[in-house]
C-alpha cells in the first residue's frame, strides 16, 4: 500500500477517522458493521500495514521453519494511558515482545487484542495506536492480526489491550526457570524501577525536579546478543515486571528450588528514582520494570554475557548483582550496604505510600 | 544520592561496630521508639551484626499499630457512607478492624483514596463539593503539624465539606508508660529522630533525669541507628543518664517552634487509648473547641462504636518491648501480612511486619 492510499499517515499524524464525524469511539465502532470495518480499515490495518495483516484473514498464516516455537500473552490496563516516556499502546508491545524473549526465542509476530470503552477520543486511540506501530517497527516484529470490542461508557478503563506473541527458539537455547544452580551468577541488564515511580508520580500528581520516564522497551536483540555469546550457558531470562527484581527472583528460586544471594551495592538505580522510592518508603526491589531483563548464566560465562549486554544500548548498565547458592533454598536474601543480611520476600500486596 | 548513602557506608559502619563491641562489658537492653527505626535496623540487618550483649528492644512508635480499633471501626463507618470520600495515608488502608479493612471498603465500592499529604485532602474537599472529604488524622507529634495545618486551612478558606478522624499520639507519654511497668526491662532509647525535628528534646530530659535512663535522639538511616546504639551504650557503661543528639543534622533541642505554635492552636492534650496497649492519660491530641466543627467522629456520630482487640494478638507486649514478635505463638502461621491478627503485621512500621518481611523467625 502507497502512502497516498494510505489514508491519515500520509498527512502525517493526522487522525485518519475524521473526527468531525466522530470525535470519540461509538458502541458501533465494534458491532461487526461499517463502523467496525472503518475503523478495522482506515486506522488498524493502515497503521500496522503488512502483508500478514493484509490478507484480512481470520487469522495470520505465518510460514516458519520447523523447530520450537515460544508463546506468550498479555493484557494491559495501565492507568492512565499516557505516560513519561511511553503508553499502553508501546508497553503492550514490548511487554508481549519481552516475554517472548524470555523464552530465549526470536520474535517474529504479535496479535493485537483492543477492548475499548465507548466515548474514548479517538484522537486518543489514534496515539495509542501509532505508538503501537512505531513500537513493533522498531522492534521489527510485526501486528499480523488482531480483534476490536467496544464495551458501553463506565464499564472499562479507557482501552485495554491483549497482545500475544510468538517466537521462534533456536537451536541450542535452552532458557528456563528450572535451570538455575548453585553457582551461577546473577545478572541485572540496568537501572531498576523506573517503570513503577513513573506511573506512580503521573497517577498520585507527585512533582519531582526532573520528569520520570518508564523504562519500557523492547530487550530482544539484547538478550539475542546474550543468547549468541553463551547459547546453553545462559540458564534462565526473566524480565522483572509487576513485583520488581525482588518477586522475580524468589519466582526463581521457588521453581528451581535453590536459594539466591544478592548484593545490594551493585544494583543498577537513578538517583531520581531512588530519591522517590525514599520519599515514599518504597522498596526498589519491588517496583515494577518494563525494559529490564535478569538473567541468571553459568559462572564461567557470565563475564562475556556480561560485556554482551554492555555492548548493547539497553544493556550498558548491566551488572553481576548475585549468584545461585545450595543454601536456604526457596529463598532469596539481600546483602546490604553494610554488610547485615536479610531476607527479601515476596510481597503480600501492593506496596502503599507510607505515613511518615 | 547525597545525605543518604553517607549514612549507609559500609566502612564506616564497621568501625562503629567494632567501637561498640569494645565498649560493652555486660548486656543492656535498648529500645528504639520508632517503627521506622526498627525497619531499618532488621532491614539493613543491625540486629545480628550488633553484639550479643545489646538487646534490641521495638518500641511503640508505629503510628498505625497503636491507632486502636474502635477508630478504625469508625473510619470504615464513615468510609462506607456514599456522601463520604474518605482519605488517608497509604499503609492504614491495610489495617484490620474488627470485620474489615479500608481496602474492602474500596473494593465494596466505597471512595478511598490515598493521599500524601492532609492537605491533598482538603484540595479534594473544594473540588467536590457535593462531598464529605474526610482524613484519617492519625500519627506521633510527626504528622501533627500538617494535620494541624490541613484543619486551620480548612477553617480559613472555609471548607465546611472537610472533616478529620482524629487520633493522634505523643511519644513522652508512651516512654512513661513503658517505663511504669512492672515487668519492662527497658535500659536505654533510641528516640526517634523526625518526633524531635518537630518537638525538640528538651521533653525528655525529665523522663532521663528521673527514670535514670538514657535517651539518643537517633536518625533512621543503617549509620545513625549504629551510631545511636553506640552512644546509648556509652552512656549505659558510663553510668550516664542524659539526653543526646545523635541527629543534629535534622533536631534541635528546642524544635520547630512554628509548628508547635500550629499544633497547640488547633489541638489539645486528651487521654488516649492505644491499641494493644490501653489508655494513656495525657497521651495525645484532639481538636480544640474552637475546630470541633471539623470532627468526623461527631459530624458522623460514630462516637459509640465500640471494638475490641483480637485475644490473641500479643502487639501490646510487643510495642512495650516485653515480647519479640517471634515469640508470639501465631506469628507466621495464624497472623501473616495475608490474614494479620493485629495492625504490626501489616504496617510499613510494625515490628511484626519488619520480622516476618526479613526472615526474622
Amino acid at each position: 500500500m502507497s502512502d497516498e492510499t494510505r489514508p491519515g499517515l500520509a498527512a502525517g499524524l493526522a487522525c485518519p477517522i475524521p473526527i468531525s464525524d466522530y470525535p470519540t469511539v461509538q458502541m458501533s465502532h465494534g458491532g461487526g458493521g461499517r463502523l467496525s470495518q472503518m475503523l478495522i480499515d482506515d486506522m488498524f490495518v493502515a497503521a500496522f500495514d503488512n502483508p500478514v495483516l493484509a490478507q484480512l484473514h481470520d487469522g495470520a498464516i505465518l510460514d516458519l521453519a520447523a523447530g520450537r516455537l515460544a508463546f506468550s500473552t498479555d493484557s494491559f490496563v495501565v492507568h492512565p494511558l499516557f505516560f513519561p516516556g511511553g503508553d499502553i499502546g508501546s508497553l503492550a508491545v514490548h511487554g508481549t515482545v519481552n516475554d517472548v524473549a524470555m523464552c530465549g526465542a526470536r520474535p517474529i509476530a504479535i496479535s493485537a487484542g483492543f477492548i475499548i470503552e465507548e466515548g474514548l477520543p479517538m484522537e486518543d486511540l489514534w496515539r495509542i495506536v501509532q505508538s503501537m506501530r512505531d513500537a513493533a517497527d522498531q522492534a521489527g516484529v510485526p501486528v499480523v492480526t488482531g480483534d476490536t470490542k467496544v464495551v458501553d461508557r463506565g464499564k472499562g478503563d479507557g482501552i485495554y489491550i491483549n497482545t500475544t506473541g510468538i517466537g521462534v527458539i533456536d537451536d541450542g537455547i535452552e532458557i528456563s526457570p528450572r535451570r538455575a544452580r548453585p553457582g551461577d551468577l546473577v545478572l541485572l541488564s540496568g537501572a531498576i524501577a523506573a517503570h513503577g515511580i513513573a506511573i506512580m508520580s503521573v497517577r498520585e500528581g507527585l512533582e519531582f525536579e526532573t520528569t520520570l520516564e518508564t523504562d519500557s522497551a523492547a530487550l530482544h536483540e539484547l538478550t539475542a546478543a546474550m543468547l549468541e555469546r553463551a547459547g546453553r550457558n545462559v540458564h534462565v531470562l526473566r524480565d522483572p515486571t509487576r513485583g520488581g527484581v525482588a518477586s522475580t527472583l524468589n519466582e526463581i528460586a521457588a521453581q528451581a528450588g535453590v536459594g539466591i544471594r544478592i548484593d545490594e551495592a551493585p544494583i543498577p538505580i537513578d538517583e531520581e528514582v531512588r530519591g522517590a522510592c525514599e520519599i515514599l518508603g518504597f522498596d526498589p526491589l519491588y517496583v515494577a520494570n518494563e525494559g529490564k531483563c535478569i538473567a541468571i548464566v553459568a559462572r564461567e560465562s557470565a563475564d562475556e554475557v556480561l560485556q554482551a549486554m554492555r555492548d548493547q544500548p539497553l544493556g550498558a548498565r548491566a551488572a553481576i548483582v548475585g549468584e545461585v547458592v545450595e543454601e536456604h533454598p526457596g529463598k532469596v536474601f539481600l546483602r546490604s550496604r553494610i554488610g547485615g543480611l536479610r531476607v527479601v520476600d515476596m510481597l503480600s500486596g501492593e506496596q502503599l505510600p507510607r505515613i511518615c | 544520592m547525597r545525605f543518604v548513602d553517607e549514612y549507609r557506608g559500609g566502612e564506616d559502619a564497621s568501625k562503629l561496630l567494632d567501637a561498640i563491641r569494645s565498649s560493652v562489658t555486660r548486656p543492656w537492653v535498648i529500645m528504639e521508639l520508632c517503627g521506622g527505626q526498627t525497619h531499618t535496623l532488621i532491614k539493613a540487618g543491625i540486629d545480628r551484626m550488633l553484639p550479643d550483649e545489646i538487646t534490641l528492644v521495638h518500641g511503640p512508635g508505629c503510628p498505625v499499630c497503636v491507632t486502636p480499633m474502635r477508630l478504625l471501626d469508625q473510619a470504615i463507618a464513615i468510609a462506607r457512607r456514599p456522601e463520604v470520600i474518605f482519605t488517608s495515608f497509604g499503609d492504614m488502608l491495610r489495617v484490620p478492624g474488627s470485620a474489615a479493612d479500608l481496602l474492602e471498603v474500596k473494593s465494596e465500592g466505597g471512595d478511598v483514596r490515598i493521599v500524601y499529604s492532609p492537605l491533598d485532602a482538603v484540595k479534594i474537599a473544594e473540588a467536590n463539593p457535593d462531598k464529605q472529604v474526610v482524613f484519617f488524622a492519625v500519627g506521633f507529634e510527626t504528622t501533627a503539624p500538617a494535620n494541624a495545618m490541613a484543619v486551620w486551612r480548612a477553617e480559613r478558606a472555609g471548607v465546611e465539606n472537610f472533616s478529620v478522624l482524629c487520633s493522634h499520639v505523643l511519644v513522652p507519654p508512651a516512654m512513661e508508660a513503658i517505663l511504669g511497668a512492672p515487668d519492662h526491662r527497658v535500659q536505654g532509647f533510641l528516640a526517634a529522630g523526625h518526633v524531635c525535628t518537630v518537638m525538640g528534646y528538651w521533653e525528655y530530659e525529665p523522663i532521663a533525669e528521673r527514670h535514670r535512663i538514657p535517651v539518643i535522639v537517633t536518625g533512621f538511616e543503617p549509620l545513625d541507628l549504629i551510631q545511636g546504639t553506640y552512644m546509648a551504650v556509652a552512656a549505659l557503661e558510663e553510668g550516664r543518664h542524659e539526653v543526646e543528639n545523635q541527629y543534629s543534622r535534622s533536631v534541635t533541642r528546642d524544635g520547630n517552634i512554628a509548628a508547635q505554635k500550629l499544633m497547640t492552636e488547633v489541638f489539645e492534650i486528651t487521654d488516649r487509648d492505644w491499641r494493644g496497649i490501653g489508655v494513656i492519660p495525657d497521651s495525645g491530641y484532639a481538636l480544640r473547641e474552637r475546630f470541633v466543627a471539623f470532627d468526623a467522629g461527631l459530624r458522623f456520630d460514630v462516637a459509640d462504636i465500640e471494638a475490641h482487640d483480637s485475644g490473641e494478638c500479643i502487639a501490646g507486649k510487643i510495642m512495650q518491648g516485653i515480647e519479640r514478635p517471634s515469640a508470639c505463638p501465631a506469628f507466621g502461621t495464624r497472623c501473616t501480612p495475608e490474614r494479620p491478627l493485629g495492625a504490626p503485621m501489616v504496617s510499613a512500621e510494625g515490628a511484626c511486619a519488619a520480622y516476618y518481611q526479613y526472615g526474622r523467625s
